[in-house]
């Protein structure tokens, strides 16, 4: 399997009224061929910024410092507006989290799937094209295309419109799709429904997935790796049995508790105590140490390397190195 | 919709009748008489007798006021005690021209600029162009406009003699007035745009219409610029309110046989008949703007076109 | 090194720090606005036009209505600041005995209307049922007329005066006040803190008083920085049309409306008085906009 998206080093700040957010502070990860990968975190760890700079969406504030972004040894990273605009939509598509608001609510829904098409597939007639949203909203599962064709967003129900959404994003067959909190906005036995979609068309269309998300279901439903994501750094990267089963690092140990189970009955939920850090002024050290059971004085002063547990399991954090050994449990 | 409308169409009933008969009672109270005190009180009684019953003053008040409610249905708003002999619906009518055309005129001037201000002003927040429409914003609500309006006067009109400075002519007369009465239109429209806009840029559904790899240009004009513009038809009201009230005074700086002229010398003149009628046909006009332009937008917006279908 | 790889304590109340200080809403909106040049500028400017409306025509040699006939229409000069006017009146001390005036005006209507209108808005909204529908009812009746028209009506049968246009602008100007005001209160009436606050058995006035008022402040405030501009607007404008205030009292719009008659040969006489205006109502108009944003939670990202 070849290397589709590979992101090494990326660092990517935001300027506020306040200061320079450190958003994104050096992380590295890849994408193979019709894989999805799924970046799990809590808010305002970083993870949304990153692939809104594979997309090069990041706001006008916010700005790629370091790093490249190879979709098939292109950097993206040096790209121009205009040869992006080539590669959105076509190449890389990107659906959001809220599909009530993600549609031009004055536009109908055709129009919104054959824009992507007008956009990169110039040699497409109109008939062909309104052939095309035809077939791509009964691909996504919606019944009697011809009629929603013609309507506005308002009158599909959420998870309508998210399968709306994920017809545009896959209006040009792309190498990519990502994901940023597809159901979090929606009810949970509709987020099902979305989830099983993805992952059917996946396989009929051969796409690549990143998914954005803060829910273990899901990262669990539909991830063959998963990249967890604390305080604007990839803390742990494994196949998602591994991160499931030999977690490495506190982080994450500490998200797979917080999960309720139904063995759990009648006890108190599983928090991590704590916020997150400032990325204002990010901590020197390990950002998880000020929440870490297991910090150690290592932990404040240095930045943890990324260490190599098994395979492709890769992990930040001290308690991997021989010194901590007798501290592990 | 047609619920909707027939609602909408008690309350103009409504609020014109409690415009008329609220103008009818305050004019009664109006200290002086409309008729030029020496010469009536020099009349005899029989004299006096028969110019008020002319105007139907003799009666008792809730005689004349269920008569003069009578009349207004059949369009008659009385004689004029200016104008002798005129009836007021025909003085009026008579004004409708140059008031209209220059208010057309100002709408238009101000929906033009108003537009290409505030939706270069958003699409450039924060550039100069942005700060330029702002502060033609503030200007254009600050300024009164008959400051405006005599500034305009005096510069255009008087030292560079540019365009006429007054008195109803041909067309170019009416250039001067729509302009000074068009700023605060265009202060309003730009200002609204630009707020709506920039809130519109932040949607959810630009960033999408972004990630299908649509050019800047074409996620303005498609995406952007439709759904704010919809929106500026609610502020068509309170801009028709403005020129209404900016006519009063433009139009007797710059001479012009408008009804804002008429209806300020009236009041000079205590000519309550054609005050009342002026206001009538004033809160009329303003009441249908609103409904209409309610009506256009929900037809307009297809969000509130198919709320407003449901409720039906 | 080996030392470093060695268990440390963290304190419990350190993982709960929060590091932005509390800070009330005001607080927040008062540091905002101070970030705000523009409506710092416009602050301070108001401040300065109070002050020489108020102190100007106290220190100064002359009277608002002391005529002399030997210096009728004088440009501006050290002895006369902005000239004089047909009546050879000293136009310094006429321009801020107007602006007070004005002030005046606009001041007392904004408070009347927000007297009213808070009232109407408040009790509209709190009692709900069928008192409140009749009361929308009857507002809904009164948005549609042009407020102008009512305040000339009102003009014309009663004596001409500083209280007659304050009258007349309070009577049509309660209503928007009052509609923000209730939808307002309705907005938070069904918000989680103020359900929570229920739930947890606070009283109603308790609710009122700490959760609805403080709210609603900002929508108050904000409102009368539009209102008090558009009073010193109607008033100006009344007397521009020739039906507000009466000579020798000087408001801005009396002094507009004589230098309008003079502008061809004088126009000094009419561009101070408008200066002033366009001051007042422009730095009103940012003041409000600026505490708009610093105060209003749906502008704040």
């Amino acid at each position: 399997m070849s290397r589709l998206l590979e992101v090494n080093q990326l660092r990517v700040q935001i300027e506020t009224q306040h200061g320079t957010v450190q958003a994104v502070r050096g992380i590295s990860f890849h994408l193979d061929e019709q894989e999805t990968l799924a970046i799990v975190g809590e808010s305002g760890s970083g993870k949304s910024i990153s692939v809104k700079s594979i997309m090069g969406l990041l706001p006008k504030n916010g700005k790629i410092v370091e790093g490249s972004i190879l979709l098939e040894g292109k950097d993206l990273a040096k790209y121009s507006e205009r040869q992006m605009q080539s590669v959105r939509g076509s190449d890389i598509s990107m659906i959001f989290q809220d599909p009530m608001t993600s549609l031009n609510p004055t536009m109908i829904i055709g129009k919104q799937i054959v824009e992507v098409l007008k956009e990169h597939r110039r040699d497409m007639t109109k008939a062909q094209m309104k052939e095309r949203a035809l077939e791509l909203i009964s691909l996504v599962g919606i019944s009697n295309p011809e009629a929603r064709f013609d309507q506005y967003p308002h009158q599909l129900s959420g998870g309508m419109r998210q399968r709306v959404v994920i017809a545009v994003a896959l209006a040009c067959d792309p190498r990519i799709l990502i994901a940023d909190e597809p159901t979090t906005a929606l009810d949970v036995t509709i987020q099902a429904q979305i989830l099983d979609l993805m992952r059917d068309l996946q396989k009929k269309i051969k796409t690549s997935i990143i998914i954005i998300t803060h829910n273990l279901g899901v990262v669990a439903n539909i991830a063959d790796r998963v990249a967890v994501m604390y305080g604007g750094q990839l803390v742990e990267t494994a196949d998602v049995r591994d991160l499931f089963y030999e977690t490495a690092h506190p982080y994450t140990k500490g998200l797979l508790a917080s999960i309720p189970k139904a063995s759990d009955k009648g006890s108190d939920l599983t928090a991590i105590p704590g916020t997150p850090p400032d990325l204002m002024e990010p901590p020197k050290g390990c950002p998880f140490a000020a929440r870490c059971t297991k910090t150690m004085e290592v932990c404040r002063q240095y930045p943890p390397k990324d260490m190599l547990c098994r395979g492709t399991h890769r992990a930040r954090c001290w308690l991997l190195d021989e010194r901590a050994k007798a501290l592990r449990e | 919709m047609i619920k909707y409308i027939c609602k909408r169409l008690i309350y103009l009933v409504l609020t014109l009748w409690v415009i008329v008969t609220a103008t009818f009672f305050l004019m009664k109270k109006l200290p002086g008489s409309p008729f030029d005190a020496e010469r009536f009180n020099m009349m005899s009684a029989q004299q006096q007798h028969v110019i008020l019953e002319q105007y139907g003053l003799n009666e008792s008040l809730p005689r004349q006021y269920v008569k003069y409610m009578g009349n207004i249905l059949h369009g008659d708003f009385g004689t004029s005690f200016t104008y002798t002999g005129q009836k007021v619906s025909t003085v009026i009518g008579g004004r409708i021209g140059p008031s209209a055309l220059i208010g057309l005129q100002a709408v238009l001037i101000g929906l033009a600029f108003g537009l290409i201000l505030g939706i270069i002003a958003a699409w450039k927040h924060n550039s100069g162009i942005d700060y330029f429409t702002m502060i033609v914003a503030v200007l254009g609500v600050s300024v009164p406009n008959f400051v405006a309006a005599a500034l305009l006067q005096y510069y255009v009109a008087l030292k560079w003699g540019i365009l006429p400075v007054g008195f109803w002519t041909d067309w170019r007369c009416s250039v001067l007035p729509s302009v000074a009465l068009s700023f605060s239109a265009t202060a309003m429209v730009a200002r609204f745009i630009r707020t709506e806009m920039l809130e519109v840029l932040e949607q959810d559904y630009i960033i999408t219409a972004k990630a299908k790899g649509l050019s800047p240009m074409k996620v303005l004009m498609r995406h952007a610029v439709r759904n704010s513009i919809i929106p500026v038809v609610t502020i068509l009201g309170p801009i028709v309110v403005n020129l209404l009230t900016g006519s009063l005074a433009v139009e007797n700086i710059y001479t012009i046989p408008g009804i804002g002229s008429l209806f300020v010398d009236s009041i000079k003149a205590n000519d309550y008949s054609t005050i009342m009628g002026i206001t009538i046909f004033y809160s009329a006009f303003y009441i249908f703007v609103v409904l209409i332009v309610d009506i256009a937008y929900s037809l307009i917006d297809p969000r509130i076109r198919l709320a407003a279908g449901r409720e039906a | 090194m080996d030392e470093l790889f060695v268990r440390v304590h963290v304190d419990e109340s350190e993982k709960e720090h929060i590091a932005h200080p509390n800070l009330t809403a005001f607080q927040e909106g008062w540091l905002r606005l101070k970030k705000n040049k523009a409506a710092v500028a416009s602050l301070f400017t108001l401040i300065a036009i109070g002050l020489l409306a108020l102190l100007a025509p106290v220190f100064s040699a002359y009277s608002y209505k002391e005529t002399n006939y030997d210096i009728i229409y004088q440009v501006p000069s050290i002895t006369h600041l902005f000239g004089t006017d047909q009546f050879g009146r000293d136009l310094w001390v006429r321009t801020w005995m107007g602006t007070r005036i004005s002030l005046l005006i606009a001041f007392v209507a904004a408070f009347l209307d927000l007297t009213v209108g808070v009232v109407y808005g408040a009790v509209s909204a709190l009692i709900g049922g069928k008192v409140d529908a009749v009361m929308q009812r009857f507002i809904e009746i009164l948005v549609g007329i042009p407020h102008l028209i009512i305040v000339i009506l009102l003009m014309m049968i009663m004596p001409a005066g500083i209280w007659t246009i304050v009258v007349a602008l309070s009577i049509t100007g309660w209503v928007n006040m009052a509609r923000l005001v209730r939808a307002e209160i309705l907005k938070l009436k069904n918000q989680e803190f103020v359900l929570a606050a229920r739930v947890l058995g606070t009283s109603t006035s308790m609710i009122i008083w700490k959760h609805l008022i403080p709210n609603t402040v900002g929508v108050i405030v904000i409102n009368a920085m539009f209102t008090i501009p558009s009073a010193i607007f109607t008033e100006a404008f009344l007397s521009f049309i020739g039906i507000g205030m009466q000579e020798p009292k000087a408001s801005l719009g009396v002094l507009i409306n004589n230098g309008y008659q003079v502008l061809r040969n004088f126009p000094h006489v009419l561009i101070f008085p408008a200066i002033v205006i366009v001051l007042i109502m422009v730095c009103f108009s940012i003041l409000g906009d600026g505490l708009r944003d610093a105060l209003d939670p749906r502008m704040r990202k």
